[in-house]
């Protein structure tokens, strides 16, 4: 590709913005090398602090939807005050530690109790881990042809430490008969009318058990945000955001499949379009649900249209993840042809983002297309082509970030 | 009305001072839209566009309607998608 043909295509991928116009938009992905979130939407985003948060790129008021800006990824742990905000339903109640109790039950369990959240600290022995919590509809904004729902840019995610109890131990206490099929998390929120169907969403019963699975009552050392799911949340490591229910109140294991809305209807995958794992007492002949995370990797170093001086080594950095495999390594690449290896930071678990680092020597004037292409240890890689698919879900497309060697 | 009963119903309850900035351009049809109020704020609306045709708004509102459970009659439906349509719909669906 010759400097006039990347020219070109950068000013595409801007579309009717110009570069000085994308680069002073609130949360442009032009400037991040993505296709642009709806234009509505650009016009709308604006930075806003919820209380107890800094400014988040405001998507929607009520229910409250807040994306992080790019800069809080540019470590691998996400600050708990910067920490995306996602709701369903617009009345989420403030809960206080004294009220709040933790119903655990259901038709497949033996027995019947509350938790309260003394209970909760005290009879089961804490475990923490490091895991990325992810939107299914992050980068949905980005799918072209557009689809309609929250038009997230590339913020609906977050990394964080996470404590709790291990939510085998506390269903094992309630005694799991051999009929279970599915656990059911209910939280605090509901909605405006009585007729809006709770959000209310279940696991499969081994994925319940799994010992990575939380009732997380830290976040980064600290109580959780009332937004991110005070006093606690579950914690599913691996899957998307829309299993670990905020301001969990209760937890019930039962031996049919749950159908409720937000399982039936929402968070739904055309059947067989991705290698991820089924969620099989959820499955119809046409689609099934969303489970664990695609890889991907997000780079935070560069802005596309930047001019970067000659001689001054371009610095490729940014975080990459996926569904719990961990990740095996990232790729950079400045011309999309040949592929260097990333050197890989710390490793924080495999469920946690992972930092890339790679150095890009800049002998000669001209123009370069950054990418990076994270690899996971199962041999799952980020895509050329978004996948489309109506829900706007599991968008995971290399990223082209145009850099002019001046 | 009934939009407007439900609007200050929420008022009184929610914190709405950063909300009432989000103003619906003032176009036919924009009163019933306001109904969308009852259970999100009117920046969805923005959000969503403009990549939807007619088809595409009646589309969402019907979801609001049966699967959302909206009180919104079914004789303003097509008022409601006809306003979104022509003033956050697709540009070439005008």
């Amino acid at each position: 590709m010759d400097r006039r043909s990347i020219l070109k295509a950068a000013a595409g991928a801007l579309g009717a913005w110009s570069v000085r116009d994308a680069l002073a938009a609130v949360g442009s992905m032009a400037e991040l090398g993505f296709s642009e979130i709806p234009d509505g939407a650009l016009v709308e985003q604006l930075l806003h602090a919820l209380p107890g948060k800094v400014p988040l790129i405001k998507k929607s008021y009520r229910p409250p939807n807040y994306e992080t800006p790019v800069e809080y990824f540019r470590r691998p742990i996400t600050p708990n005050n910067a920490f995306f905000v996602r709701w369903h339903l617009a009345a989420i109640p403030q809960v206080g530690l004294k009220d709040w109790t933790l119903g655990v039950g259901g038709e497949s369990a033996e027995r019947e109790f509350k938790l309260t959240m003394d209970s909760l600290r005290k009879d089961f022995k804490p475990a923490q881990l490091t895991a990325v919590c992810q939107c299914s509809g992050n980068r949905r904004g980005l799918f072209e042809p557009h689809v309609t729902g929250v038009e997230w840019g590339v913020g609906a995610m977050g990394n964080a430490l996470w404590r709790g109890a291990r939510l085998k131990d506390v269903l094992q206490k309630a005694g799991v008969k051999s009929d279970a099929l599915e656990v059911v998390f209910d939280g605090a929120d509901h909605g405006a009318l009585d007729k809006t169907p709770d959000f209310v969403k279940s696991i499969p019963i081994d994925l319940a058990l799994d010992e990575n699975t939380l009732i997380a009552y830290e976040m980064n050392g600290a109580p959780l945000p009332h937004w991110n799911g005070f006093p606690a949340r579950i914690v599913v490591p691996g899957w998307t955001g829309t299993y670990w229910v905020k301001g969990v109140t209760s937890i019930k294991v039962i031996s049919k499949p749950e159908k409720n809305f937000w399982m039936s209807a929402a968070y739904r995958l055309p059947r067989g379009r991705f290698k991820t794992p089924s969620y099989k007492s959820q499955m119809t002949e046409a689609n099934e649900p969303i489970t664990t995370m695609v890889v991907n990797s997000l780079i935070t170093s560069v802005r596309n249209g930047e001019r970067v001086p000659r001689g001054k080594p371009l610095e490729v950095r940014g975080v990459a993840w996926d569904g719990g495999a961990g990740i095996g390594r990232v790729e950079v690449s400045t011309d999309g042809a040949s592929w260097a290896e990333a050197r890989l930071g710390k490793d924080l678990g495999r469920f946690s983002f992972r930092e890339f680092a790679h150095s890009v020597p800049t002998r000669e004037t001209g123009a370069l297309v950054v990418m990076a292409r994270a690899r996971s240890a199962s041999g799952e890689t980020q895509v050329n082509e978004l996948i489309h698919n109506p829900a706007g879900y599991h968008h995971n497309v290399i990223q082209r970030l145009y850099v002019e060697i001046v | 009305m009934r939009a407007l009963a439900l609007v200050l119903a929420l008022a009184a309850g929610a914190a709405l001072a950063q909300e009432e900035k989000v103003v619906l351009k003032d176009a036919p049809g924009r009163d019933k839209a306001m109904q969308c109020l009852a259970c999100h704020s009117l920046d969805y609306i923005q959000m969503n566009s403009r990549f939807l045709d007619k088809a595409g708004w009646t589309a969402s509102v019907n979801k609001m309607i049966n699967a959302f459970g909206a009180p919104i009659p079914k004789e303003d439906v097509d008022a409601i998608a006809t306003y979104l349509a022509e003033n956050y719909g697709k540009p070439s669906a005008k």
